[in-house]
């Protein structure tokens, strides 16, 4: 089948797509974002975590189809060209990357719960993240990494004047 | 295979009449899991997230109709003040992801003894509407679930809505797991306790082959209150009465040993819960007085 939507802002089609693939398979192998990772296909690990009209889901649940016509943000939406965004920048600082493949997951998922609690405590956090797993790192840097990134996106932006204020 | 994708609840019907191997699918936290893994390979997909009917809910004289395809992270968000048992358990329910994709419908859908939301559907004697395009029936939810993953739907009918009174009283949901969140019950409790109507009601999941209610229990404790006039006195219960209910709700289990837990594990629990569950509520009523 075909299917047409919005990814990262941009409309994208992917033709021939198989009816029972997920929307992780059609970002991955038929529209080149291969950010969003594949680690258990059900829902546990929480790496293949996207927006989908602005809600936050594993996209290995979502079927293909159910996307057409809808709107998409991956990791990939969320950098600006080669300027990471300040979440991705805390993650690298904390130490809370390792490997690596949970990373993506845990930044959209981060990303999502900054902006509907821009300073949230440990427990709202570990709650909010209870969908991501990561066998490498461990959670405390992750969630040092999360506080890291709330101070930084309610600072005052340099030069702009006008104080503070998420700017996710 | 075919993707289905209807937009209205009228085309949903016509094409499941169509189609009646085709699977429907909402939030697809349940049949994504099948197809991922190829334990199953249907015919065709029915989408129902087009139907935005389907995501809304209704008061419609005194009794809330509310949507299969409405959320558990709407439930929490819209829902929590009017269904709180069903908003508690909402919250228990997978991560974040998962309860902004999954319903209640698709809950019911899967009628798997463990699901959450069933517990308290039960306790508040919720009512399922099914509709085909022959028509609409409704049935009480105690009589929708007829075996392990098994419900009374049949292949050419969907779920349209379940029906619920907003709460007449406090309620509540426990459930027993090994982490906090992401984890399938090992057995859970829900309970309603209805001052105007000076009823109880319950509701068991994960300890018989379907969520099932405790009736003896229901009976017993509404004797209980009755007798000593405790719904106008709001004094507390008697220390033996919540152990005899502790007692009923287990007996009413029918658990059996698992990898989660054994059947006895299931039977302690589950008194234990019911009798806290049972002060927890009775303890909200009587500081509203
Ligand atoms: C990681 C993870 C964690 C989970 N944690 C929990 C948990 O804590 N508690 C819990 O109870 N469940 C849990 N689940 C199971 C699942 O999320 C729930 O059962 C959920 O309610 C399913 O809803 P859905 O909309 O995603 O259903 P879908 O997967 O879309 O459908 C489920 C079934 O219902 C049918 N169906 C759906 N809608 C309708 C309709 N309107 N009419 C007729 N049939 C319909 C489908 O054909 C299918 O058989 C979890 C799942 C995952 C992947
Ligand atoms: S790959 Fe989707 S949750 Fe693990
Ligand atoms: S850094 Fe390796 S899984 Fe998280």
């Amino acid at each position: 089948m075909r299917i047409a939507c919005t990814v990262n802002g941009t409309p994208r089609v992917a033709e021939d797509v198989w009816e029972g693939t997920s929307l992780l398979g059609v970002l991955r192998e038929h529209m080149d974002l291969p950010g969003s990772k594949n680690a258990c296909e059900q829902g546990e690990c929480g790496s293949c975590s996207v927006y989908l009209d602005g809600r936050l889901v594993c996209a290995c649940l979502v079927l293909g189809g159910q996307a057409q016509g809808r709107e998409v943000i991956t990791v990939e939406g969320l950098a600006s060209g080669e300027v990471l965004h300040p979440v991705q920048e805390a993650f690298l600082e904390a130490g809370a990357v390792q490997c690596g493949f949970c990373t993506p997951g845990l930044v959209v998922a981060t990303h999502d719960l900054l902006t509907r609690t821009p300073q949230p405590t440990t427990v709202e956090i570990r709650e909010a993240l209870a969908g991501n797993i990561c066998r490498c790192t461990g959670y405390v840097k992750i969630i040092d990494a999360v506080h890291l990134a709330a101070k930084r996106l309610t600072l005052p932006r340099e030069g702009d004047g006008k104080g503070g204020g998420p700017r996710l | 295979m075919e993707f289905l994708q209807p937009t209205t609840w009228t085309e949903a019907l016509a094409m499941k009449a169509a189609h009646p191997d085709a699977i429907p699918i909402a939030g697809g936290t349940d049949v994504m899991v099948e197809i991922n893994f190829d334990r199953h390979r249907p015919p065709a997909f029915l989408d129902l997230t087009r139907i935005a009917e389907l995501s809304e809910w209704g008061l419609d004289n005194g009794v809330l109709r509310v949507g299969a395809g409405v959320t558990y992270t709407q439930l929490i968000d819209e829902l929590g003040d009017r269904l709180p048992g069903l908003a508690k358990a909402s919250r228990t329910v997978g991560s974040p992801q998962i309860r902004n994709r999954g319903t209640v419908g698709g809950n019911l859908g899967s009628a798997s003894p463990a699901g959450d939301a069933h517990p308290p559907l039960l306790a508040s004697r919720a009512i399922v509407e099914l509709a085909s395009s022959a028509g609409t029936r409704r049935l009480p939810m105690h009589e929708f679930f007829v075996g392990p993953k098994r419900s009374a739907m049949r292949k050419d009918e969907l779920i349209r809505a379940f029906l619920v009174a907003p709460a007449q009283g406090p309620q509540q949901f426990s459930k027993v797991g090994t982490r906090n969140a992401m984890v399938i019950a090992v057995c859970s409790f829900a309970l309603a306790i209805e001052p105007d109507r000076r009823r109880v009601g319950t509701g068991i999941g994960s300890a018989a082959p379907t969520p099932v209610t405790a009736p003896e229990a229901e009976r017993f404790l509404e004797g209980v209150l009755g007798e000593h006039d405790l719904w106008q006195t709001r004094a507390p219960v008697a220390e033996s009465a919540l152990l005899r209910f502790g007692e009923l709700v287990a007996a009413a289990a029918r658990p059996i040993d698992d990898v989660r837990g054994t059947a006895a594990y299931r039977r302690h629990a589950l008194a234990v819960m019911a009798r806290r569950s049972f002060v927890w509520a009775w303890n909200e009523y009587r500081a509203a007085a």
